[in-house]
């Protein structure tokens, strides 16, 4: 680990102003015995060979670096690399920390896992991951992204987990994390909290960061072999931000690397409709941790819209907050159908179907490329595109003609 | 400032009377925050020596369905924050029961620490508890409520260590709230046998009144609890009755689950 990242979290878990324990006290002492074993566990060379091994056997590590040149081509400017995460088990990144933590659960003797799912990647993973470990699975999942998301519902019963739909609210990610928050506090001598994002209460924000880290550290391998230099910018989309934090960690150091963050901008920047915690919230406290929060003028959580659920959520894990502060990494959204665009672009040019998430970062990608001649871009394909077939469906009525004539 | 005192003196005069202090918890503004001080005089007039007035929050993670509910009948009803000290005051223009804030931290970080409690002080709230406040991050609004004389309650639970307990010990003023069992809030027909020995632990740390809450919903639950503990908290309980009552019948079908829980019948 470099010297810089280890400055954040301090020991209670802030970045800067942010992140923290804000939680019922239940859940504290649990917290501090989770911190304790993914201490020792970081330590522990044995637990560490096993998740390499997962990771490379199981997961298909190292996935590839990629070089667009059709794409890049077409825009005229940057060299755009592609980070192929949509090619790990699972379909996502999601499986690195899903690894790690069922590891964990198994060292601490937990033999029930609980998640939450917004586009059904995580849940996904997690169900992956507890057949492999023989662990009884539940995920709770918003009963909108259940709609959306159906066929990411069917994978992880096929898989042998149970889906709780969730009723409250908007019916989205943030009301299936409370509902996971609420099955946890009553279950927690038994079960595990397997958190999908850089999200929530310390250790969490921490150590899902520990666990995607690797997608960065080899992607600055692999570019530096490729490209012989360090990249102009990576680019990664950001929901909670599990995969922007596991691609920038290991750029952090290096100053010149700018950073992108891309947010879900939705169908506008107006409250309710979209997901840009930087362009619209402020500090604010949700679900364990203080972060940028879209929030009403009292305080209450604003309801949050983007096409891709994976993105639809209303604060930003906290480690990003103090990146946007500190000015060393810098968020912009893109809108619905910009994302929308960009992954046609990226299917046509390059053959590749991106998660709806990730094409938000792609879309910023395609943005600034043509004014970018001879720079060098990584993007982050978090995720790949095959669960959002019925919404690109939806979005492109005209490739879906039932007569065969497109 | 000085604290009220009010807390303090509620649970005294309850250990004079050799029986556990009642609390009862109400969500403002459900179901409408006109109504809500008219339904914690009926309270009163049951025998309700302290008020939780629950600020309602958008994404309640410790709360059952009950509570989750009437958050969301209340915030639709346009409860803000200066709505919840409004009906604050008027509860304590005609009411000596004490008055707890009971909140998620957001809602009160958005209106802003200092000006929170100063408010809270005039409109005649005697203590503050935040649910999902940790010890830990406590520092900025502990010194807030110090400074405008506010009792700072924090919650005990079943998974808490020694070395917690200690923190929650030392961190509250007026009374400890203990948990009964893991979970959110919600009636259940037993109360956790594991609680007793919680509050021993507690006991041992200090003196101040020991409130068990989760959980309790009867008569037999308010007397079990006062065997070993200074009060009993009702919750749920108290907002099925507002959830399900014709809304003539309120004040009097919550009087008269009052007057059951505190045996004055």
């Amino acid at each position: 680990m470099t010297e810089k990242t280890m400055q954040v979290p301090d020991e209670r878990g802030h970045f800067g102003p942010y992140g923290g324990r804000y939680v019922p006290e239940t859940l504290m002492a649990p917290l501090e015995e989770l911190e304790q074993a993914f201490r020792e566990a970081q330590r522990d060379a044995a637990f560490q060979r096993e998740l390499q091994e997962l990771l490379a056997t199981y997961a298909g590590r190292p996935t590839p670096l990629y070089e667009a040149r059709r794409l890049s081509a077409e825009l005229g400017g940057a060299r755009i690399f592609l980070k192929r995460e949509d090619l790990l088990h699972t379909g996502a990144h999601k499986i690195n920390n899903c690894l790690g933590q069922i590891l964990l659960a198994r060292r601490m003797g937990k033999r029930r896992i609980i998640a939450e799912t917004g586009a059904g990647q995580h849940g996904v993973a997690t169900a992956s991951v507890c057949a492999l470990f023989g662990m009884e699975c539940v995920v709770y999942m918003g009963e909108e992204d259940m709609r959306r998301q159906r066929l990411n519902v069917f994978r992880m019963r096929l898989l042998g987990a149970k889906v709780v739909g969730v009723k409250t609210g908007s019916r989205t990610l943030k009301d299936a994390v409370s509902e996971a928050m609420r099955d946890w506090v009553t279950n927690v001598e038994t079960t595990h909290y397997l958190l999908g994002s850089a999200l929530g209460a310390h250790p969490y924000p921490l150590m899902v960061r520990e666990f995607h880290r690797v997608t960065g550290e080899e992607a600055r391998r692999q570019i530096l072999e490729r490209a012989g230099r360090l990249p102009d910018a990576v680019i990664a989309c950001v929901g909670g931000g599990s995969n922007a934090i596991g691609i920038f960690t290991a750029f952090i150091p290096d100053e010149r690397v700018r950073l992108i963050g891309v947010e879900a901008g939705g169908r506008k920047l107006a409250p309710g409709e979209h997901a840009a915690r930087f362009a619209g919230g402020s500090p604010g406290v949700l679900q364990g941790a203080y972060s940028y929060l879209l929030q009403d003028g009292d305080g209450q959580v604003l309801l949050t819209h983007s096409v891709s659920a994976g993105l639809d959520y209303a604060l930003v894990g906290p480690e990003h907050a103090w990146l946007h502060d500190q000015g060393r990494a810098e968020y912009v959204s893109a809108s619905d159908t910009e994302a929308l665009e960009a992954a046609r672009r990226l299917a046509r040019a390059e053959g590749i179907i991106p998660a709806l998430e990730s094409a938000h970062a792609a879309a910023e990608a395609i943005r600034r490329a043509p004014a970018a001649k001879d720079r060098i871009f990584i993007v982050n394909v978090s995720g790949r595109g095959d669960k959002d077939t019925d919404i690109y469906r939806e979005n492109f009525p005209e490739l879906d003609a039932a007569d065969g004539v497109e | 400032m000085e604290s009220s005192e009010r807390i303090a003196q509620r649970f005294a005069a309850a250990r004079a009377a050799r029986r556990p202090a009642l609390i009862t918890y109400l969500t403002a503004g459900d179901p409408h925050p006109d109504r809500t001080p008219a339904l914690a005089l009926a309270l009163e007039r049951g025998g309700a020596d302290i008020l939780e007035l629950g600020v309602p929050f958008s994404d309640p993670i410790a709360d059952g369905p009950v509570i989750q509910a009437a958050s969301d009948r209340a915030l639709k009803a346009g409860t803000t924050v200066e709505r919840v000290l409004e009906i604050a005051a008027g509860i304590r223009r005609r009411s000596g029961m004490a008055i707890v804030l009971f909140s998620y931290i957001n809602p009160l970080m958005h209106y802003g620490f200092d000006r929170l409690c100063r408010d809270a002080r005039a409109a005649g709230i005697d203590g503050v508890l935040i649910t999902d406040l940790s010890v830990e991050e406590a520092e900025e609004p502990v010194q807030a409520m110090q400074r405008h004389g506010l009792d700072r309650i924090f919650l005990a639970a079943p998974t808490s260590t020694d070395r917690r307990l200690d923190l929650v010990a030392q961190y509250s003023s007026g009374f400890v709230y203990v948990v009964s069992r893991t979970g959110v809030t919600g009636a259940r027909d037993t109360v956790s046998q594991s609680v007793e020995a919680l509050a021993r632990r507690l006991r041992a740390r200090t003196a101040l009144p020991l409130a068990v809450g989760f959980g309790i919903s009867k008569r037999a639950h308010v007397e079990e609890v006062g065997r070993y503990a200074d009060g009993a908290v009702v919750g749920s309980a108290v907002m099925r009755v507002v959830n399900e009552s014709a809304d003539e019948e309120l004040e009097a079908k919550l009087e008269r689950l009052c007057r059951e829980l505190s045996g004055i019948a």
